[in-house]
């Protein structure tokens, strides 16, 4: 930073310093440290891609990702048309990949959605309120906290059988807790802050002080807690998959295809190797972009 | 100390109440019945077996039922199983899951310290991109991913270990089952001590510690690795947690006659007494290992005071 000697009262200082400060507000500076980060940028590109494999793959392999081919059983990677080889029905394995990492992607995402709005909403109240109704909210997430909640999942994936859309509900609403807890510590400390207080000493309106200030410091944690839920969620679906009780056949999901791969493996690796690779992936780059997040939004974790 | 105890296990009161009541009713709003198998019974028999087993009542009086049994230590017989409580049942399995668990328990935390210490003395050198490097895809791999791989390799391909079975236990039967279960925890634990280990080698103690002269494996190892590990006792919830959720996959994938795998099958045949059981189990479980972590981090951290 430059340094700037301020004498009391010098508009032409003042004016020089909005410059200043301009240049560097808090999210220019994060940006410029996360595209620092190589990792995390050599991730961005990365999950750009296979979002773009998942939107666009579909419609781009000769096969749909349910096309039963039955003279095209058991073939291995690069015979018979088949990029990544075929399954026990002759189908296209990589349509069945594409599809797979889209429904997981998706899954991540509108779970992560779930857990972001209902944790937002209840640890902004929660802390935002304080006293009794503080005190009874997060007592309320504590005991939550302490369930084995993946008993519960698969309770309810068998009670209500495999339903897509539930499945999402499901797993957003397990993964809420921790993003109240988070949202609620920030907004405790947050109002006590003293910029806070200049802000509402300088006149600022109790909308202008949670627009300007308390949500863009929220913020950052979110994202960066945000960016380690997908990974969480994503697994979490493979999971139960992978028990059976997620994505049903014909449907393809990441933990299906392991699922599906590792009961033929020794007959047909391919069918192993090629999802378990694709779901690392995604997993590390979700993992890398919220460790960059992480270190260039909070400088102080450095 | 004491009235934090106390407190601690009444607020646990109303944590398994809530357990009880969600998955009585989750379990009861499931399609399909314990009784309904491949053989189609007669509707009468259907009927005399659910009114045995008082089925047949309103759902709220077997709740009432239900808890009053469970407050006595009686979780009922199981409904598949017909010769067996569901005590048996918890009793006959747990110990195979105890067994994998703690064993992957110690690996991960001996494993995990030790790599997360060296990676912390050698910071930013070899070997602690090569532990970093580790760690980060320990975490992406899933164990279903892991499990079947190690599988492969050890199982079918070089023959060293069997690839399933129990066999009461025998030691390379369960080494690849711990393998997995530890190895994502190994590569958390490895983390978490990195991270402590960086900052209190940086703090004033330290610092006196070496201005004093004391030889550098002395100040590691009895000033520093103490006051580093101390954060990871609060994981200890959450990597027992994983142990549990893990020990559902690792003990399908390799044929363990464990809790995990009777779980998953208890709840789709709707054996409801045997799954309400196991819930009940597994979150008093949780709920003391819990509390155990907060008690040991307030003995072992003075800076805590528990109130």
């Amino acid at each position: 930073m430059t340094q700037i000697s301020l004498a009391p009262g010098s508009i032409r200082n003042a004016a020089l310093m909005e410059r200043a400060v301009k240049g560097r507000s808090l999210w220019d500076d994060a940006r410029r440290r996360l595209f620092r980060n190589r990792a995390a940028v050599a991730s961005m590109i990365m999950l750009a891609l296979l979002v773009l494999c998942a939107i666009i793959g579909p419609f781009v392999t000769p096969y749909a990702y349910d096309e039963i081919n039955k003279n095209d059983v058991w073939l291995p990677p690069l015979t018979g048309g088949h990029l990544i080889g075929s399954d026990s029905l002759g189908r296209d394995q990589l349509a069945r990949l594409f599809t797979g990492l889209g429904v997981s992607l998706a899954i991540g995402a509108v779970a992560t959605t779930v857990s972001l709005v209902i944790g937002v909403a209840w640890g902004a109240t929660a802390g935002y309120l304080g006293g009794v109704v503080d005190e009874v909210m997060m007592r309320i997430v504590d005991v939550l906290y302490s369930l084995p909640y993946i008993f519960f999942v698969i309770i309810l994936m068998v009670v209500f059988g495999s339903n897509f859309i539930l499945l999402f509900v499901a797993i957003g609403a397990v993964e809420w807790l921790t993003m109240a807890r988070i949202v609620r510590g920030q907004t405790l400390s947050l109002k006590q802050k003293e910029f806070i207080e200049a802000a509402r000493a300088a006149g600022l309106t109790r909308k202008a002080i949670i627009a300007r200030h308390i949500v863009p410091n929220l913020l950052g944690p979110v994202v960066v807690y945000v960016t380690l839920t997908i990974p969480g969620v994503i697994l979490a679906e493979s999971f139960l998959s992978f028990l059976g009780l997620g994505v049903q056949p014909p449907m393809a999901s990441l933990g299906t295809l392991i699922s599906n791969g590792a009961a033929d493996m020794e007959l047909a690796p391919w069918l192993l190797i090629f999802p378990s690779i694709t779901m690392v992936v995604t997993l590390m780059c979700f993992n890398f972009i919220g460790d960059g997040l992480r270190d260039a939004i909070d400088p102080k974790d450095r | 100390m004491l009235s934090f105890l106390l407190r601690r296990l009444l607020v646990a009161i109303p944590t398994l109440f809530v357990v009880v009541t969600v998955a009585f009713f989750m379990m009861r709003a499931a399609p399909g019945s314990p009784f309904s198998g491949d053989r189609k019974l007669p509707p009468e028999i259907e009927k005399n077996i659910e009114a045995k087993y008082g089925m047949d009542k309103p759902l709220v009086v077997q709740y009432v039922s239900y808890v009053g049994g469970v407050l006595h230590g009686d979780f009922g017989p199981s409904l598949k199983y017909r010769d067996k409580t569901v005590l048996d049942i918890i009793g006959q399995n747990f110990g195979v899951s105890l067994k994998i668990g703690l064993s992957a328990f110690v690996i991960m935390v001996i494993v995990g310290v030790s790599l997360g210490v060296v990676a912390a003395l050698r910071q930013n050198g070899p070997a602690d991109y090569t532990v970093m490097s580790i760690a980060i895809v320990g975490i992406c791999i899933p164990s279903f991913v892991t499990a079947p791989l190690l599988q492969l390799v050890f199982g079918s391909q070089l023959g060293w270990l069997p690839i399933g079975s129990w066999d009461g236990g025998a030691i390379p039967n369960m080494v690849m089952p711990v393998m997995v279960l530890a190895t994502p925890q190994i590569a958390i634990i490895s983390r978490l001590t990195r991270a402590g280990m960086i900052e209190v080698l940086q703090s004033n103690y330290v610092r006196t510690a070496r201005a004093k002269g004391l030889p550098e494996f002395r100040i590691v190892v009895k000033h520093a690795i103490r006051a580093a590990v101390l954060p990871l006792i609060s994981y200890l919830g959450p990597a027992f947690a994983g142990i549990l959720t893990g020990s559902l996959i690792v003990e399908r994938i390799f044929g363990l006659p464990g809790l995990g795998k009777f779980f998953v099958n208890s709840a789709l045949q709707r054996d409801y007494t045997v799954v309400m059981g196991m819930v009940i189990f597994f979150a008093t479980l949780i709920l003391l290992l819990n509390l155990l972590a907060d008690v040991l981090y307030a003995a072992l951290d003075p800076r805590v005071r528990l109130t």
